[in-house]
């Protein structure tokens, strides 16, 4: 017997109909003994459940085994109590399970304890009177017993916490005993002390503590011991940890203890096991709304987290993001969110949930963020959320609920007080509820359209937004009551003075009357993505109409462009007044152009007999492609200067505050630093600096102290020194000119080496035409001779150009004319310098003077080092053709780029071309960043935009005007040199130079 | 409170299900198929918690899992469990089965299905966790064992008596010894 039932279990659980056992396994349980019974008993709780009317044969057994000298019959009886008993028969065998917690043995004490607490749960007012019996088992001098009693407190003090304050003084002196190894060594697991307890207790003390500083503050000193004996690098250590940190959290807060555990939440997150961080993120998420710059410093993870592979981690990252959703980061998540649900939707029942919030939640978010927004945001915003609404998800009820729950929140917004939304969003609210308030069935169209017609009345409603009305009220009227009130509104406008507005009229009212054309114009649930628009581009439907006209003696239609030559032609002569027309004209036509096609050909028959060709059509078979096009157009009218979206400020605000601070990060992570810029935005914003990764405090705290107030030790020699090399932009400061060493009062040339030589070629840079020589000016370098000539050369760095001077020296006695002399280069572009001696390449070289060309260069391509090649030819004699090259470093085309912090920021996201390396740093000062960035500045002329902390940031362009940016940070006794533009190889070939700059100091 | 154990092999076939809640036959055997869906397309390198199974109760349920080798072991817990604490609980609960079965494979499982209940019964009772620590299980499990042994033995006496015999020998429980410097004192608390 006691074989088959265990097969007949095993049948169960593989899913087989077993039903005719259970009467056996109940008498199994009844009249076994010892196996069998223990087999009775294990089929009944896995068989049955609370309601099974075979149960109540059994409590007479249990009755009975309860009862019995038997421990093991005992502990039996209660396991089966305790998986399932009629509620009913609880009185019966109460005070025998109650007996039971003065049982000598600790294990049926444990268990009674746990039976008691089913029977709480199941009927928590039977079991009203043995509460106090609880607090026995509590301080049982068993552990065990205590741990299970635990159960119970915890359920009784999530329900009611306020009734057992006076028990969190002894919790917290369990758990300090517990926690301080006063318990036997066999509770240890993995060598930490009853983890599982532990962990219960300090649920507990969280409940507890909640709202409450007095208690909070008995628990202080044990949930620090906690957060500093669990050390072990343990999972179970890791449980302990994370309750300790949700327990810190949930109780009145206390600044140390926070920290520690902002702490311990980092090492979760930053956690490479998979499972810490997703309890990382948990716990970032739990206490994101008490301290979001917990969030921001971890913000590179958490962008990281949202691509891992792992859905349940990226869910718990949407969940964390949602937390700290505002007004200026929600567009993002919300991207991030339907990307997501994107994903998902196939993901079957487990994320179904999960969507249906988020999109609950996403049309409430919208709403906020039309109604904040309002009419400053970008037309496209709007327009995405109805073709989202539109085409909605893969599910078709999760999209009935979506729509239906825009409707209702429309509905109760109109109800409101619709005069103080903005035009936009009553613009998609009167869309939406055209399109879907036919899914609440119990809505009255007609009521609706009540709603929309306050709507029109009121004065600040636009005649866009009147437009957008009246197609919804086209949409909506259907018979009865609603086609009254349409007709009325349609009597209203449709004398009105706009034209849009009067044909809308006039289709609402045709539509009001003819029902069946509207619903072959508008046909209802259309799936949007299988409609396929015939549009007829060709506008041949209009073919009889246009016929007609010409035999009525119209003008054949010719394009503009052709109307515009006859025009032309015409008047040649009153050119000016029509000149000024004639665009307009244009543009207007243009317009037409582009409307005419919309109409479907479908309709063809209808537009004429609406009388409605000619006129600004925007109508399609569903509305909403066409309605689209509709704001298109109108952005196109009334938003002449694009106003920036919130979302598009948040952006450049976010990265701004972001990029002092950016970690040199491997390369696609700048998209997920533009991204961390964009969702943190609203936190960052709070602390003006963006607290990214470890750098976080101290660029804070340095911060704080630039602005004024008294500053301290470190700090004040981090601002003096960004301080100077703010000041230092053109190379004025005296202790950096005198270091270069120039002679030029306008020190701007920054090659040192060419210094030494320089008396040499006093003789030819006399020869410098005047507006260069007073610059500075290379080493003047011979290129070739050929015959009485030689050549040399040199280059002068201007502020806006780089100017290569040749000299042609002439050796001879006679004048040499005409000397061709050609320059060409892969990288550079050459342009014949126009002086004011000659304006010819070609000139006149008297004997033994000399002749000066200038050519101004700028790079087309950066490479490190550029070449200009040259050919001269000499023209006396016998010809003879010398090539030459002259050759110039890249840095001789660099030109410092000033600007400020934020406009920094704005440019460093919009380039697109990046590298990174780790540059030596100069050690022996004791500021190496300072000292490496002056070094860089001085010889590269690069510009040292600021520097906070151990990262500072650099500027500086190409001639004449490409950018390049530079963030430096150090890093492990280097410096992590990170290089943007938006011209390819620049930041290749400038961090050769940084490099070369570095090596030679 | 734990809510469900689900055994089951990498094939969806379930080796052990506990439920303690009520769910009806078809209704479970729909959670383990869903569950096993949900489980066995995970890799092993993410992480070992899932949430909003829909079947068994909302977004306050989660599913703690581990795979060893052939089998899958699926707690469905409630809010209220430590989910690191879970994910211990069931290694305890493996290392268990390991130790009384030296080296539990997946036909143990099958063969002694009886055995494994019991000793989840050790481990869970009613949904609540009774004992985390290995050793007292595996206590608790040798003595029923022992009982199953002499009752083999002595099959003609009249096995209630005998087993009454056994549990006045029934060893102390080893964690009752050492008990006198547990010292845990609970001050104030109310009379009773």
């Amino acid at each position: 017997m006691k074989e088959l039932m265990v097969r007949a279990i095993y049948c169960e659980s593989l899913g087989y109909e077993a039903s005719f056992s259970y009467i056996h396994a109940i008498k199994l349980a009844q009249q076994g003994a010892g196996l069998e019974k223990r087999v009775g008993y294990l089929a009944v709780s896995l068989f049955l459940n609370e309601n099974h009317e075979l149960l109540l044969l059994l409590v007479n057994t249990v009755l009975k085994d309860l009862q019995s000298t038997n421990l093991i019959e005992v502990c039996m009886a209660l396991t089966v109590v305790s998986q399932m008993f009629p509620k009913d028969m609880i009185p019966a065998i109460l005070p025998l399970v109650e007996e039971k917690l003065n049982h000598p043995k600790e294990i049926i004490r444990r268990k009674a304890v746990l039976a008691l607490y089913k029977f709480y749960l199941i009927a928590p007012n039977q079991v009203q009177h043995i509460h106090n019996k609880f607090r026995k088992a509590l301080c049982d001098k068993d552990p065990g017993v205590m741990t299970a009693s635990l159960h119970i407190y915890l359920q009784m003090i999530q329900e009611n916490p306020e009734g057992y304050k006076d028990l969190t003084a002894s919790f917290v002196t369990i758990l300090k005993q517990v926690v301080g190894g006063k318990l036997p060594i066999d509770f240890n697991y993995h060598s930490v002390p009853a983890p599982w307890l532990q962990i219960q207790l300090l649920r507990i003390l969280s409940f507890l503590g909640k709202n409450d500083q007095s208690v909070s503050e008995l628990m202080y000193e044990v949930l620090d011991e906690s957060l500093q004996r669990a050390e072990m690098n343990h999972n179970i250590t890791y449980a302990i940890l994370y309750e300790c940190v949700r327990c810190i959290y949930t109780i009145h807060p206390k600044s140390e203890l926070l920290e520690k555990a902002a702490q311990c939440i980092g090492n979760f997150v930053l956690s490479p096991k998979i499972n810490l961080k997703y309890l990382g993120l948990k716990a970032l998420t739990y206490v994101v709304q008490q301290d979001p710059k917990l969030a921001l410093q971890h913000q590179m993870t958490i962008i990281e987290c949202l691509d891992h592979p792992d859905l349940i981690i990226k869910r718990e990252t949407l969940e964390l993001l949602f937390r700290i959703t505002n007004a200026q980061n929600v567009m993002v998540i919300v991207e991030k969110m339907l990307e997501f649900l994107r994903v998902s939707t196939d993901d079957y029942t487990t994320i179904d949930l999960v969507g249906k919030v988020a999109e609950l939640w996403f049309i409430e978010t919208m709403n906020t963020v039309f109604s904040v927004g309002g009419d400053m945001m970008q037309p496209d915003i709007p327009n995405s959320f109805l073709k989202l609404l539109s085409e909605g998800f893969d599910c078709v009820e999760d999209d009935r609920k979506l729509r239906l729950f825009a409707v209702d929140s429309y509905i109760s917004l109109l109800h409101g007080e619709p005069g103080k939304l903005p035009q936009r969003f009553l613009q998609v609210i009167s869309w939406v509820l055209g399109e879907y308030s036919h899914l609440r069935e119990e809505l009255e169209p007609a009521s609706v359209l009540r709603l929309l017609e306050k709507l029109l009345d009121m004065k600040q409603t636009s005649s866009e937004t009147k437009n957008w009305v009246l197609m919804a009220m086209t949409k909506l009227c259907v018979g009865g009551a609603s086609v009254s009130v349409a007709q009325q509104v349609s009597e209203t406008y449709i004398s009105s003075m706009d034209t849009v507005l009067r044909q809308r009229a006039q289709e609402l009212q045709h539509f009001g009357q003819d029902s069946e054309v509207r619903t072959r114009v508008l046909p209802r649930d259309t799936d949007l993505e299988n409609t396929i628009f015939d549009v007829d581009s060709s506008l041949s439907f209009l073919d009889g109409f246009v016929s007609e006209a010409l035999a009525a003696g119209a003008a054949p239609y010719k394009p503009p462009h052709q109307r515009q030559e006859e025009l032309a032609q015409a008047k040649a002569l009153s050119l000016e007044p029509y000149g000024l027309s004639l665009p307009i004209s244009m543009s207007s036509c243009s317009i037409a152009d582009r409307q005419s096609p919309t109409p479907l050909s479908m309709s063809s028959g209808l537009s004429t007999t609406l009388k409605l060709d000619g006129v600004k059509r925007v109508w399609g078979r569903e509305g909403y492609l066409v309605q689209r096009e509709s704001v298109e157009e109108t952005a196109q009218v009334e938003v002449p200067s694009p106003l920036r979206s919130p979302s598009q400020q948040a952006e450049a605000n976010g990265s701004h505050s972001q990029t002092p601070t950016q970690t040199p990060t491997p390369e696609p992570e700048q998209e997920k630093q533009q991204l961390a810029a964009s969702l943190f935005f609203g936190l960052s914003s709070q602390s003006s600096v963006c607290l990214m990764g470890k750098s976080g405090p101290t660029s804070h705290r340095f911060r704080r102290k630039a602005k004024g107030q008294g500053s301290i030790s470190g700090a004040t020699e981090q601002t003096s020194k960004t301080k100077l090399n703010d000041s230092d932009i053109k190379g004025s400061d005296p202790s950096l000119s005198e270091d270069s060493g120039l002679v030029a009062a306008d020190s701007e040339d920054m090659n040192p080496h060419e210094d030494p030589e320089r008396p040499k070629d006093l003789c030819l840079s006399s020869h410098l035409p005047a507006e260069l020589s007073g610059l500075c000016h290379s080493e003047i370098s011979p290129l070739c001779s050929i015959q009485s000539l030689d050549l040399s050369a040199c280059h002068v760095q201007k502020d806006d150009s780089l100017v290569l001077v040749i000299f042609i020296q002439n050796s001879s006695d006679s004048a040499i004319r005409q000397i061709p002399l050609d320059l060409d280069s892969d990288e550079l572009e050459v342009m014949y310098y126009v002086s004011r001696v000659s304006d010819s390449p070609v000139e006149d070289v008297r004997s033994h003077d000399v002749a000066v060309y200038q050519y101004s260069l700028t790079v087309k391509r950066p490479s490190v080092h550029v070449e200009v090649v040259g050919t001269v030819s000499c023209p006396v004699g016998t010809p003879q053709t010398v090539r030459f090259s002259y050759k110039l470093p890249l840095t001789t085309f660099i030109r410092p780029l000033t600007l400020s912090t934020e406009e920094y920021g704005t440019m460093w996201l919009a380039f697109s071309h990046d590298t990174k390396q780790n540059l030596t740093l100069i050690s022996d000062d004791p500021e190496p960043l300072t000292a490496t960035l002056s070094v860089l500045k001085r010889k590269l002329q690069l510009h040292v935009v600021e520097i906070i902390g151990m990262e500072g940031i650099l500027a500086c362009r190409l001639l004449r005007d490409r950018p390049c940016l530079m963030h430096c940070r150090v890093h492990a006794g280097a410096l992590a040199v990170w290089l943007r533009s938006p011209v390819p190889d620049l930041p290749d070939c400038l961090i050769y130079h940084c490099q070369r700059a570095l090596q030679e100091d | 409170m734990i809510k469900a154990i689900l055994i089951f092999n990498n094939h969806g076939k379930p080796r052990l299900i506990r439920f303690y809640q009520y769910f009806a036959e078809d209704m479970q055997q729909q959670i383990i198929r869903e569950t096993f869906h949900l489980v066995s397309k995970r890799d092993d390198n993410v992480c070992n918690f899932l949430e909003g199974g829909s079947l068994i109760g909302g977004s306050d349920y989660k599913l703690i899992y581990r795979h060893y080798a052939t089998l899958y072991f699926v707690f469905c817990v409630d809010s209220s469990e430590s989910e690191l604490g879970i994910l211990d609980l069931i290694q305890v609960f493996v290392e268990t089965l390991d130790k009384c079965f030296e080296n539990v494979c997946e036909l143990d499982l099958i063969f002694h299905m009886d055995k494994v209940h019991y000793i989840l019964q050790e481990v869970v009772m009613g949904g609540m966790v009774l004992e985390t620590n290995m050793n007292e299980i595996v206590a608790q499990v040798e003595v029923q064992n022992r009982m199953e042994k002499s009752e083999g033995g002595l099959s003609a006496a009249p096995a209630r008596a005998v087993s009454a015999v056994k549990n006045m020998n029934l060893p102390d429980m080893p964690r009752n010894i050492n008990i006198g410097d547990i010292n845990i004192k609970v001050p104030s608390l109310s009379p009773f």
